[in-house]
């Protein structure tokens, strides 16, 4: 496991301050409020979150996939060092042609069925300009034959369904490393995938990080998966980023009481027969049209204080590289 | 009145077990083109259940893990006759399921519930709370025909931790966990024996599965449930599971006490599937990679294991003889593993 410690790491990616809100019978109701994060060069940040979180909007903020009505209402996507906010739509496209690319959950949603997989490899090749016509084909074998799926100059020829759950998302992988992004983003891709599966996928992404030195922003609800993949997690509530650290500072002295509820609320196989509780967090996550002032995990949190209802939710640094925006716990 | 006659179902019967499956099959066919039709192209089956057989002891909690695709929920859409089985056969309390006639299997169906999956299709949009569960107690006559039901209400509520001022709310305007607990208080409302819980945590959040896990112990302790409780996530299983059966293509490969399952696995499907699970520890990061093949001995598709084909120790022989469970050591007598290699039975114990 290669440490970001350990190497310099130069900045690919920076979001700053960012907010994005829908409008809502005349009011703005923000799902992201300051957000703040950066991904180094060849480095796996992972966002984890429950539903509602605000992570996947998080990451499809970065290439311009907010869904309608929702908008940028202030802040920075700093990429490459040049604000990607702004760009016009011939920009937007080729920066997702040449330098971002995207896997998402649901493989089989993601693939047109009239196409076969070699169709569409040709297509994004072609397209983005990163291969000619001629060799094109030849390209896509050898991407096919990158991400592990097996024969694939009979696999060209099949369509979606011809193939099974993991070999489509191993496609996916095939085609947003088609034009040799510097980043990619990864939004719950294992989440519908069998877990056996699941981990041929996650060793496949981490090997493809080991040989192209791409960034990935790594989405997930699981901390399970998480902490195999990530080099440094964000930690998602309500909204806000409660946590940022390495992947192990979050693991071994995890801050902030949602983090720490978080970990200790996943079911962890047991061998006792003599049975335990489940830790619980009490009550239900909050929705973003109705967040409790101050700290949004404030209702649901044993070491609540008065104080925290009119917290600015503001990370600061704990040590290291370990950022929390829970002052109470800072303070024990 | 009730009108009972020889074809009754009695759930009082004193069976050792509540719920007896033997060597259970559902084949679903293949649909096939006019042109496969014409060329006599014989029929292909889908071997959804292949042949299970397993036993449900009063007050136990069985979980069934399998991935998806395994049969683990057509195993239990069958077993409580929602589907038609092919072959086998099903006994609850000790009476077989084919001598129920339609009456009799309108009362077994009292003593044995099914929870979903989802709860937000299977709760009606258009009901409040209260609405369903008194409907469910007036259709199994728990509730006579103007009873307003407050007390049935209130002790459902108090039974699944749901506060009364929800009673009112309609299922959309309810969370993920509030709505489990509803479709929970509609499986309990007519005092079933016998809970069937076909994955019933894995599409709510993590802070609330945990809450769903702990009320369903409670509610075995409390009410003495026997339960099959259906999952691909094995660490949940082995919170709540007494015993564990492991699915894999229609059929059981090992099954026996959690513990002696986790502890030491013994096909390898199970072994595979305990190194994919990842926990968040630092542990996990540096786990091995899988522990299935990328080369295939590509042994025929049809008979023998059906795990043949993506197993580390798959030998020839594998392809030859259908594996039966059998049981591996006189100290786990309810520990069986149906696999003729069985390459770790003296060297992962003592």
């Amino acid at each position: 496991m290669v440490s970001s410690n350990d190497r310099r790491t130069e900045e690919l990616l920076r979001i700053e301050d960012l907010v994005v809100s829908f409008p809502k019978e005349n009011m703005e109701i923000a799902v992201l409020n300051s957000i703040n994060l950066s991904v180094g060069q060849g480095e796996i940040v992972g966002i984890v979150g429950e539903s509602g979180s605000g992570k996947s909007i998080a990451c499809r903020s970065i290439i311009g996939l907010i869904p309608k009505p929702g908008r940028v209402s202030s802040g920075k996507i700093m990429f490459k060092g040049k604000n990607i906010l702004g760009i016009n739509k011939a920009e937007e496209r080729i920066l997702r042609s040449t330098q971002i690319g995207m896997i998402f959950q649901d493989p089989t949603s993601s693939l047109n069925p009239v196409f076969t997989i070699g169709d569409e490899l040709v297509k994004t090749l072609v397209n983005s300009g990163t291969s000619s016509k001629n060799h094109a084909v030849q390209k896509s074998i050898e991407l096919l034959e990158r991400v592990g799926l097996q024969n694939p100059s009979e696999r060209i020829f099949m369509y979606p369904h011809e193939l099974s759950g993991g070999q489509r998302q191993r496609v996916m992988i095939a085609l947003a490393l088609a034009c040799k992004p510097s980043l990619l983003i990864a939004d719950e891709p294992t989440t519908s995938l069998d877990v056996t599966i699941q981990l041929q996928i996650l060793d496949l992404l981490l090997n493809l990080r080991k040989e192209t030195g791409m960034s990935i922003l790594f989405v997930s609800h699981d901390m399970g998966v998480i902490s195999r993949m990530c080099d440094k997690v964000a930690v998602m509530y309500g909204g806000y980023i409660v946590e940022f650290a390495t992947t192990d500072s979050i693991l071994r002295f995890p801050q902030h009481p949602y983090t720490k509820a978080l970990i200790s609320a996943v079911p962890k196989l047991t061998l006792d027969t003599q049975r335990v509780r489940l830790s619980t967090i009490l009550g239900e996550p909050p929705k973003s049209s109705n967040l409790p002032s101050g700290c949004p995990f404030g209702p649901r949190c044993t070491s609540r204080q008065t104080s925290c209802s009119d917290l600015s939710m503001k990370l600061e640094l704990v040590s290291g590289v370990h950022f929390s925006a829970c002052p109470v716990e800072r303070s024990l | 009145m009730k009108r009972f006659n020889s074809l009754d179902f009695d759930p009082n019967h004193t069976a050792e077990f509540v719920l007896e499956v033997t060597d259970l099959k559902k084949w679903f066919s293949v649909r096939r083109s006019i042109f496969k039709k014409l060329m006599r192209t014989p029929p292909r089956f889908t071997k959804a259940v292949d042949g299970v057989s397993f036993k449900l002891e009063r007050g136990e909690i069985l979980g069934l893990i399998g991935e998806s695709g395994s049969g683990k929920s057509t195993l239990a859409r069958t077993a409580i006759a929602l589907e038609k089985s092919d072959e086998g056969k099903i006994l609850y309390f000790g009476q077989d399921l084919d001598d129920l006639g339609p009456i009799g299997l309108r009362e077994l169906r009292r003593s044995l519930q099914m929870i979903f999956q989802d709860p937000f299709t299977s709760l009606n949009p258009k009901m409040t709370v209260k609405q369903a569960l008194v409907e469910v107690g007036k259709v199994h006559k728990e509730l006579g025909k103007n009873d307003e039901g407050t007390a049935f209400l209130s002790e459902l509520f108090r039974l699944t931790g749901l506060s009364s001022d929800l009673s009112l709310r309609k299922p959309r305007e309810l969370s993920g966990g509030q709505r489990q607990r509803v479709a929970i208080a509609r499986a309990l409302a007519v005092r079933p024996k016998v809970i069937i819980a076909d994955e019933i945590v894995s599409a709510l959040d993590v802070s609330i599965q945990a809450q769903i896990l702990n009320l369903l112990i409670d509610l075995r302790n409390e009410l003495n449930l026997s339960m099959l409780f259906i999952s691909h996530d094995l660490a949940v299983v082995s919170q709540v599971a007494d015993r564990v059966a492991i699915m894999y293509m229609g059929r059981v490969v090992e099954e026996g006490k959690t513990h002696d399952v986790f502890s030491s696995p013994q096909h390898p499907y199970t072994r595979a599937l305990l190194n994919a699970h990842l926990e968040p520890s630092v542990i996990h990061r540096e786990k091995n990679s899988t522990e299935m093949t990328d080369t295939p001995l590509n042994l025929p598709v049809s008979g023998g294991c059906n795990f043949k084909n993506r197993c580390i120790y798959a030998k020839h022989e594998c392809g030859l003889v259908d594996p039966i469970l059998r049981q591996i050591s006189p100290n786990e007598p309810a520990h069986q593993v149906a696999c003729q290699v069985m390459p770790f039975l003296n060297s992962s114990k003592n």
